[in-house]
């Protein structure tokens, strides 16, 4: 489905179709995600959502037992194919996950490690490259004077930011938010909404949110999903003043969810 | 009123099972203390058995329990791990494992005297190690293996699998996100089993009683090829051969003290280790 022609399209999903062994979690979904913008997911439990997102980044390649179908044209080359190389598409499409989960290590670690991994070696760098991300992450301020203690002392909305700073690190074009408000409480939800309005600037951004209120805030544009099948996408104003299915009326009002 | 009669009851029940096995642990370590605590001396400590082992002093047996228990660990470690991480990161799920898994249970449930046994068909004659401190620490390794894979395997399936999500995330392949957060991850737990298996390894006399040990050798061990005296089958020796019984026992008794000291000392040694990461790692 596409809904702007003005846009730039950054992934560009066609028919694409995803089981779970014999049961069918997304159905003939198309749909276009644009460049530098926040595009967010909705609708509700076991709607196929989550799997949309992580099928951009090929993270369900790890649960047994699955198949996708259709094209997944990330930047116009296709990631569903055999041989796509899942490492360097990790690296173009970072994530941040439902619950923040930093590693057992120093919060500096934390953040290097995924430029360790890459290869990069040179010290500045990477305590350059720390510093820009925890920044822009709004973190640094916070963090700063104890960049070498453990991470798993910050408090729960500390740390979400320190998982989107880690993924910040390896300068990913799109960002994948899973839920990142599920385990945080207001005020922390807030600095993670205003960050995301930031980091729009220069990556796009989808997320999944079963908080409506949270999709009208930060997206541009917001797809509803439905027992696996894209019901509507449409511009995020537009969507949620004037629905132009029944289904989603119906979701939005809190008919059922 | 009756439930709290019956919280009373289970909580004075429990109360009491925990002075029974404190008390039993004490008076091991009293008999053991009083018996042989006369028999300790410098040269006890420092010096080879003289007079067929009724004078001098066993350090050829302090040697030899600890180059077996830190062969036996050296060895073990690593087969283990990696069988862990095997069974537990890279295996397709199904039948094959399952008949891995129950074989490595059944393996814990051998008899300590039937590897003494495999390890003189297979270590001693078949590679032709002979009897040695090489032989010894194998047999005493397999004996090891089983808890050593159960260990790792526990405090690897312990590690949560969201942060080898986020390293997967990240552009990490599964090797690196194996080595570089799931094993420092899981070393604390993989130590942990490590620090029971010494016990064990220093302890067991079976083993060893083909494979690496003997009854009496004036000299130091000095390459791994050498058959050598232990702590265990000393004792074993001092208590059921010789000439000299009265003065033995008391030996006997010394030697155990030892042994237990021994044990506590190389424990000690990777629990130190165990904390160290840790609080590298959690804290």
């Amino acid at each position: 489905m596409s809904i702007n022609n003005e846009e730039k399209i950054k992934i560009k999903a066609d028919n694409i179709n995803f089981y779970y062994g014999q049961s069918h979690a997304i159905k003939n979904l198309s749909i276009d995600i644009y460049d530098k913008k926040v595009t967010a997911f909705i609708g509700p439990s076991g709607c196929g959502k989550s799997t949309f997102l992580r099928m951009l980044n090929k993270m369900n390649d790890l649960v047994p037992n699955t198949r996708a179908e259709g094209t997944l044209l990330f930047d116009g080359q296709d990631i569903l194919e055999k041989n796509t190389d899942v490492v360097s598409i990790r690296k173009k499409v970072g994530m941040v996950f439902q619950k923040p989960n930093p590693f057992p290590k120093t919060i500096f670690q934390n953040i290097a490690y995924g430029l360790e991994v890459n290869g990069v070696k040179d010290k500045d760098f990477i305590r350059k490259r720390v510093e820009d991300s925890l920044r822009k992450a709004a973190l640094w301020e916070e963090v700063k004077t104890r960049l070498h203690t453990s991470a798993l002392m910050l408090s729960g909305g500390q740390q979400q930011r320190l998982c989107i700073a880690r993924c910040l690190a390896v300068e990913p074009q799109v960002i994948l938010f899973d839920e990142p408000c599920a385990s945080l409480d207001p005020i922390s939800t807030n600095k993670i909404e205003e960050l995301i309005l930031e980091l729009k600037k220069f990556y796009t951004i989808v997320i999944v949110t079963h908080n409506m209120q949270q999709a009208a805030r930060v997206s541009d544009y917001t797809a509803f999903m439905y027992l696996g099948e894209l019901i509507e996408f449409d511009k995020t104003a537009t969507m949620f003043t004037v629905p132009k299915q029944p289904k989603t009326e119906e979701y939005l009002s809190g008919k059922f969810g | 009123m009756k439930n709290k009669i019956s919280q009373f009851l289970g909580f004075s029940i429990i109360t009491i099972c925990i002075i029974i096995t404190l008390f039993f642990l004490a008076s091991i370590i009293y008999l053991i203390a009083a018996k042989g605590l006369s028999a300790i001396s410098w040269e006890f400590l420092t010096s080879i058995p003289r007079k067929s082992m009724t004078e001098g002093g066993v350090a050829p047996a302090i040697i030899g329990t600890f180059y077996l228990v830190v062969g036996s660990i050296l060895i073990a470690l690593p087969l283990g791990i990696a069988c862990a991480i095997y069974i537990n990161e890279y295996s397709p799920t199904g039948y094959m494992v399952n008949i891995i898994r129950m074989s490595i249970n059944n393996l814990a449930g051998v008899p300590s005297v039937v590897f003494g046994l495999f390890g003189l068909a297979v270590f001693v004659n078949f590679f032709g190690f002979g009897v040695s401190i090489l032989s010894g620490s194998l047999t005493l390794a397999m004996l090891i293996l089983p808890s050593i894979i159960s260990a790792s395997q526990e405090s690897l399936m312990a590690v949560p699998y969201s942060i080898r999500e986020a390293s997967l995330a990240l552009g990490a392949t599964q090797w690196q996100t194996i080595r570089k957060i799931v094993l420092p991850t899981a070393l604390p737990g993989i130590m942990t089993g490590v620090i029971l298996s010494i016990g064990r390894a220093a302890g067991e006399t079976a083993p060893i009683l083909f494979t690496a040990a003997t009854f009496y050798r004036r000299s130091y061990p000095k390459s791994p090829l050498d058959e050598t005296m232990a702590l265990p089958y000393h004792i074993y020796a001092l208590m059921t051969e010789g000439t000299h019984p009265d003065k033995q026992v008391a030996i006997a008794y010394g030697c155990s003290l030892i042994l237990l000291a021994v044990v506590l000392l190389i424990s000690a040694f990777a629990i130190i280790l165990r904390n160290k990461y840790r609080s590298t790692y959690v804290n």
